[in-house]
């Protein structure tokens, strides 16, 4: 059989084509492995099973005729940030979940849900299970302001609130008080922009999409009249991108609220930068000097707004009898030539942003979860070379826990495909054991000893169904299951 | 069973979906977007019509050339799913431009002569995508004309996003 890379993709899409190869190479294996090899394949577990977890896979699937792959997840439901944080109304980001679909399908492809790796199985019994594990949880956690007032009650992590509207089982509970004017957002990301987006579209355009219902039925009740997202930096150093900015403009019922002196000028500068940069700093500029009348109509109208505001860095939370009142800043100035490294340095002056809830959107950051995994805590990630974790043979990593929490889901998909080729370059090479791992059978040995309930992807369909019936009854694509005593109630039910 | 037809068991759920979405979605894409997924349903449901076809090559970053027969109404999308053509990651959102995955880099005289421009919409995804060059668009968003027969383009190095760090 000639293993082209052709034929590689016949096999992905043609079961009977890949049995006959499975068939053929198995009895090669069969006459070159001794008798102490369970069987002739690598077995490679991957742990997350969001898109850096679904694209390494992909890649290992396709790159090698025989290799098989297990996808541990904490959850009972896969896909990670794309279910819980790609925003409901991004329906076609998630169209990415089609492919990753038709790799769980895939014969030598296992998913293994409900599975908590640190708690249920170590990543030590899995290096000796797996010929190579890959860590792809991506990160969990979030960045503090570190500034005082920062735990009182309505001053969240953007991260949960994001987790609170696309119903993620531990962030369902969030307690948030809509009943203010303002909001401030900390941030001046794609997550900020989400945030703001989600606060202010129309409620009736938020029913069709896939929000969880308790957070549609806050949002219906919500006073929210104001957004404003405060960044520490300029117009020029913004984080989020075109797209998500031309959304806010265009935002039904809400104007945006741009101030003449922080754009001022800066057409002077637009021939010299970068292609991305410059379209966005122009939409900016645009916005704020140049709309359509048709837009300025419809602005004027707009019972809500957003405000974009610069050079601020949170100093202190004000409260008063222990309630929200607003948040203090202080007045940077930027110091340096070129705009892409330019710092904020604060001044003595500060301003005062009134306001009943906050949101932090720094930035995310990832967990150590197992002792067995390096940690590099002060950066939140996993000490790697090209995914190669550092000191410890046979394990991996992929997404942003070894790479850092940002860029967008495709980002994410150029780092699972490159680790998943270095995982198969190590293989060939003989770096990590090809042969005599037991894989599956080792991992569900150990689970099964623990009565810990594994979900499995046949599972996940009967789920995913169910979610889907029950959104139709709203005008709904699905209602998702916040609680994960009832997502295992649904299999139980069904069984 | 062929390749094309086991996604084709994908794109009925996809079609729907998008129809489910598109009166939601707060004001997102181009008409261009809902004529290419109109086509992607009904090919799979209406009886097959005897479309015109023309040759396309696609040549990737090390100089490979691979032929394509492209349907006349399709997109470049479209044709390289049909004709198996094999590039990583392409064409991951299934042209609903919401990524930038299946870039295709023109020669200047056809990049010229294509019949319309791209709409913000596609320019706000090129510019996140890898190897951005001034001939860039979207394959999605490039429908095949009668006069395409022999047009050759280029698939960038790396089909990466390049979103930058928040």
């Amino acid at each position: 059989m000639n293993l082209s890379p052709q034929n590689w993709l016949r096999m992905q899409h043609y079961p009977h084509f890949l049995r006959k190869v499975l068939r053929q190479l198995g009895n090669k294996s069969q006459s070159r492995s001794s008798s102490t090899h369970k069987d002739g394949n690598p077995h490679i577990c991957i742990v997350g099973s969001g898109p850096a977890g679904f694209y390494t896979a992909q890649q290992l699937l396709k790159g090698h005729p025989s290799l098989r792959v297990d996808i541990f997840e904490r959850l009972p439901v896969p896909f990670g940030l794309v279910r819980y944080g790609v925003a409901p109304d991004h329906p076609e980001v998630k169209n990415v979940i089609n492919t990753f679909t038709q790799t769980a399908n895939n014969d030598r492809c296992s998913f293994l849900g409900n599975v908590q790796v640190g708690k249920d199985i170590t990543v030590t019994e899995l290096l000796k299970i797996y010929s190579a594990v890959v860590l792809a949880y991506g990160a969990a956690a979030d960045k503090l302001l570190g500034i005082p007032g920062e735990n009182l009650p309505n001053i969240l992590p953007a991260r949960t609130f994001v987790g609170w509207y696309n119903g993620l089982p531990e962030d369902k509970d969030l307690k948030v008080n809509l009943d203010t004017e303002t909001a401030v957002i900390v941030g001046h990301g794609n997550v900020a922009l989400d945030v703001a987006r989600i606060l202010l579209t129309p409620v009736d355009i938020l029913a069709k999409t896939d929000i969880s219902d308790y957070a549609l039925e806050a949002l219906r009740k919500s006073s929210l009249k104001r957004v404003v997202l405060v960044g520490r930096r300029g117009p020029l150093q913004v984080a989020f991108t075109i797209k998500e900015l031309r959304e806010m403009i265009k935002l039904p019922e809400c104007r945006p609220v741009f101030h003449k002196e922080d754009f001022k000028d800066l057409e002077k500068i637009f021939p010299d930068l970068p292609r991305p940069r410059k379209r966005l700093t122009e939409l900016m500029h645009k916005t704020c000097f140049g709309p359509t009348a048709d837009d300025v109509k419809l602005w004027n109208e707009a019972k809500k707004e957003w405000e974009l505001k610069f050079r601020l860095t949170p100093m202190e939370v004000l409260s008063s009898a222990g309630q929200l009142t607003g948040l203090r800043c202080a007045v940077n100035k930027l110091e340096g030539s070129n705009f892409e490294n330019q710092k904020a340095v604060s001044t003595d002056e500060h301003i005062d942003l009134p306001c009943g809830l906050i949101f932090r959107s720094i930035g995310y950051r990832s967990l150590q979860i197992d002792p067995a995994i390096p940690f590099d805590k002060k950066q939140g990630v996993i000490p790697n070379e090209k995914g190669r974790v550092t000191g410890v043979p046979g394990l991996y990593c992929s997404g942003w826990v070894g790479r850092g929490p940002v860029g967008v889901i495709l980002s994410t998909m150029t780092d699972g495909f490159d680790v998943g080729k270095v995982i198969l370059k190590d293989l060939a090479e003989d770096h990590i054991p090809n042969l005599g791992r037991p894989g599956f059978q080792g991992a569900m040995k150990i689970l099964e000893e623990r009565g810990v309930k594994m979900v499995s992807f046949s599972d996940w369909k009967k789920i995913d169904e169910h979610e889907v019936q029950m959104g139709e009854k709203f005008g709904k694509p699905r209602e998702k299951i916040a609680d994960v005593q009832n997502m295992i109630k649904i299999l139980t039910h069904e069984k | 069973m062929s390749r094309v037809s086991t996604l084709r068991v994908l794109i009925p759920k996809f079609a729907l979906n998008f129809a489910r979405y598109e009166s939601t979605t707060v004001q997102f894409t181009s008409k261009k977007v809902v004529t290419c997924c109109v086509n992607r349903k009904f090919s799979s449901t209406s009886p097959k019509l005897k479309k015109e076809t023309v040759t396309v090559y696609f040549v990737d970053f090390q100089g490979n050339k691979q032929t394509a027969k492209a349907k006349v109404g399709d997109s470049l999308l479209d044709v390289v799913v049909e004709n198996e053509i094999d590039i990583d990651g392409f064409g991951a959102c299934e042209g609903t431009l919401a990524c930038s995955t299946c870039h295709l880099i023109f020669k200047k005289k056809d990049f010229d002569k294509l019949p319309e421009k791209p709409t913000d919409e596609e320019l706000d995804m090129l510019d996140l995508a890898y190897g951005l060059k001034e001939t860039s668009r979207l394959g999605c968003q490039i429908i095949v004309t009668k006069d395409m027969d022999g047009l050759e383009v280029e698939i960038p190095g790396g089909v990466a996003d390049a979103r930058e760090p928040s």
